[in-house]
């Protein structure tokens, strides 16, 4: 078949089709004046579309009309039927989505595509779409639908066994990246090959405690660790490692407004505070008269509204609810 | 502090209606219903709706509407989707002009797509998303039409995308995203579901997206984008932590986006404008009580007053 770089009126297979020009809908304020090849391409879309012609050249127009403006979706669609009624190669489809996908990795549209083929090629198709996935995300970490297609298919068609190891690269890259901090959640809570949050908990507590220390400006882990003791404050009190690190990050910067508004959260589900914990806001405490007779959690608070000023109003509200408790 | 140029943005909305030759129109042309929405929305909200005739618009909106199926499309001759949907029935609303459509067939459409687990599908292709979930009540809610569906169940699956940060992502597992709290958070008001959120904890992870330029991003460690003034501002509304950010700041980083010669508004300072980040800009300086700018529905995203209007209509 003839490829070349010019428009459908030129090809051979369509000279018997006549093209059907855009209808802009009653009385449009201005006609519309698309770009001539574009329009080209889409008035003879439209004549096969109208005629739900399923044929190779009406195939063809599709991805002529995708490679113009992938966002299409209405060319997709009608692609998808022409594929499911001439029974086509669909690896061959896969690499022609892909080819699409990264020139526009956040385009809704070709993701999508790419899950409709998936599901029709099963889990044998596993492996290839992580590699596909991991290609897009070495460009963009956080690209939503790249996490979101390799959930789906890890959830879906499997491929697990070498998620955990690939968040930790991810991590090791960037400890910033919070997409592999929540790749990472999922995996420990969903995948079969683990044995769950509380089995994970103990070396997760760990590794987290390490990615704090070396970076304590960094919301993600912060989080993460609350989360692995989500619902379960007792538990989460009671692991000496969670005060510590709280601790070990305020002995070097008592601004750290993480490690403050976990204290506080340690404080509040009932933390007895160490002398260590007491000495290193003591002269804080004392210096301020506004704090000089306070509890630790409202001079915490306190601490909090002046090292964040953008979210003062977050702490002065966590402050009263602190005198509404005692 | 910079100043609202709302006359400059209503003269760049009613002409770029007009400039359909150039690139941007070129692939926005199948979501142009998305597009009639924002710079409609963006007039109403300006006091402007009138720059533009409605009988027009609403017969152009009915030119996309499918009446095999009772979905609209995003543009006349394509297929339908509930993202047109909504659409096409907000700006209806815009214009009080529900009249024209056969409400029980537009409703049937959207129920149609909820699926066995009580998420929906965009459309026929079963693409699922928890914004096809905020799309489907809201167009029920606003056609006054939920009870078409399983709500209980649509609830339920919005809550499964509940992540341990407080936060939603767009299927069950998926990263705490701005745009899909909204989505969740919406669906939840618009259900009187409120309940199933933790509002300080999503307050506070909402309120972190502040940076400190003023701007909001989306999700930690991102570039703040006048889009998120909307998704972030009506989420905090909608659990009522809003005053936990600092309005001055954001209303200074929206202002700054502004293109003051030519009208229209860019996700940061000094890039090129676009119907999208115009109509989120003035979207969030509504939220934030500007003077001038009607008040706007944080669940519904549209004005108050097209909101209470059709609640309180019937």
């Amino acid at each position: 078949m003839d490829h070349a770089k010019s428009g459908p009126s030129t090809w051979p297979e369509l000279a018997d089709v006549v093209p059907v020009p855009q209808d802009d809908g009653p009385s449009p304020v201005v006609p519309i004046a698309y770009r001539d090849d574009f329009r080209e391409v889409m008035d003879y879309f439209r004549a096969l579309y109208f005629a739900g012609e399923r044929s190779p050249r009406a195939l063809r127009l599709t991805a002529e009309a995708i490679e113009q403006n992938p966002g299409n979706y209405t060319v997709w669609h009608f692609r998808r039927l022409i594929l499911e009624a001439l029974d086509s190669d669909l690896l061959e489809e896969m690499e022609f989505v892909e080819k699409i996908a990264e020139h526009n990795p956040k385009n809704y549209q070709i993701w999508h595509h790419k899950r409709w083929l998936a599901e029709k090629l099963g889990p044998d198709i596993a492996n290839k779409e992580h590699e596909f996935t991991m290609k897009i995300l070495a460009i963009d970490t956080k690209n939503y639908h790249a996490w979101s297609h390799r959930q789906w298919v890890l959830q879906a068609l499997g491929g697990w066994e070498t998620e955990l190891q690939y968040c930790n690269q991810l991590l090791e890259e960037d400890v910033f990246n919070n997409s592999a901090w929540n790749q990472r959640f999922f995996v420990i809570t969903r995948s079969p090959l683990l044995s769950g949050l509380k089995v994970m908990r103990d070396s997760e507590v760990d590794y987290t405690i390490e990615a704090i220390l070396g970076s304590p400006q960094n919301e993600s882990p912060w989080r993460y660790l609350k989360g692995l003791y989500k619902g379960e404050n007792n538990c989460l009190v009671a692991d000496g490692r969670i005060s510590g690190v709280c601790l070990k990050v305020l002995k070097n910067d008592w601004t750290c407004v993480f490690a403050l508004s976990l204290l506080l959260d340690l404080l509040l589900a009932g933390l007895q505070p160490s002398d260590e914990l007491k000495a290193i806001l003591e002269p804080i405490r004392s210096s301020d008269p506004e704090t000089a007779d306070a509890d630790l959690a409202t001079t915490v608070c306190c601490i909090l509204q002046k090292c964040d000023p953008l979210r003062v109003n977050y702490w002065s509200w966590f402050k009263t609810t602190l005198s509404q408790i005692s | 502090m910079a100043e609202l140029a709302a006359d400059q943005h209503v003269r760049y909305i009613v002409t770029v209606e007009k400039k359909k030759d150039s690139f941007e129109s070129l692939v926005m042309e199948h979501i142009r219903l998305n597009g009639a929405y924002w710079g409609l929305t963006t007039l109403d909200l300006l006091h402007k709706l009138h720059a533009v005739d409605a009988a027009e618009v609403v017969d152009w909106i009915m030119s996309c509407y499918h009446p095999e199926s009772g979905g609209f499309a995003g543009n006349v001759g394509h297929d339908p989707h509930v993202l047109y949907t909504l659409s096409a029935v907000q700006v209806l609303c815009l214009f009080d002009r529900l009249d024209v459509l056969d409400v029980d067939k537009v409703a049937g459409y959207v129920a149609g797509l909820q699926n066995e687990d009580g998420s929906f599908s965009g459309d026929i292709w079963g693409e699922v998303d928890t914004r096809f979930s905020y799309i489907a009540l809201c167009t029920l809610s606003l056609l006054h039409r939920l009870h078409k569906i399983d709500v209980r169940k649509a609830v339920d699956f919005v809550v499964s995308c509940k992540n341990m940060d407080g936060g939603f992502g767009a299927m069950p597992g998926g990263e705490s995203h701005a745009g899909q709290i909204f989505c969740c958070v919406g669906a939840l008001a618009i259900t009187g579901s409120l309940h199933h959120i933790d509002r300080d904890l999503l307050g506070w992870w909402l309120c972190e997206r502040q940076c400190k330029d003023g701007g909001l991003n989306g999700r930690p460690e991102k570039l703040a984008d006048v889009c998120y003034s909307w998704w972030v501002l009506s989420s905090l509304i909608m659990i009522d932590r809003v005053h936990w950010i600092d309005k001055e700041k954001l209303t200074k980083f929206i202002l700054n986006c502004q293109d003051k010669e030519n009208g229209g508004i860019s996700d940061r300072p000094d890039n090129a404008v676009d119907i999208y980040h115009t109509y989120f800009g003035v979207a969030g300086l509504s939220l934030m009580e500007y003077p001038g700018v009607k008040p706007m529905d944080p669940a519904y995203a549209l004005p108050l007053d097209v909101v209470n209007r059709i609640f309180l209509k019937n």
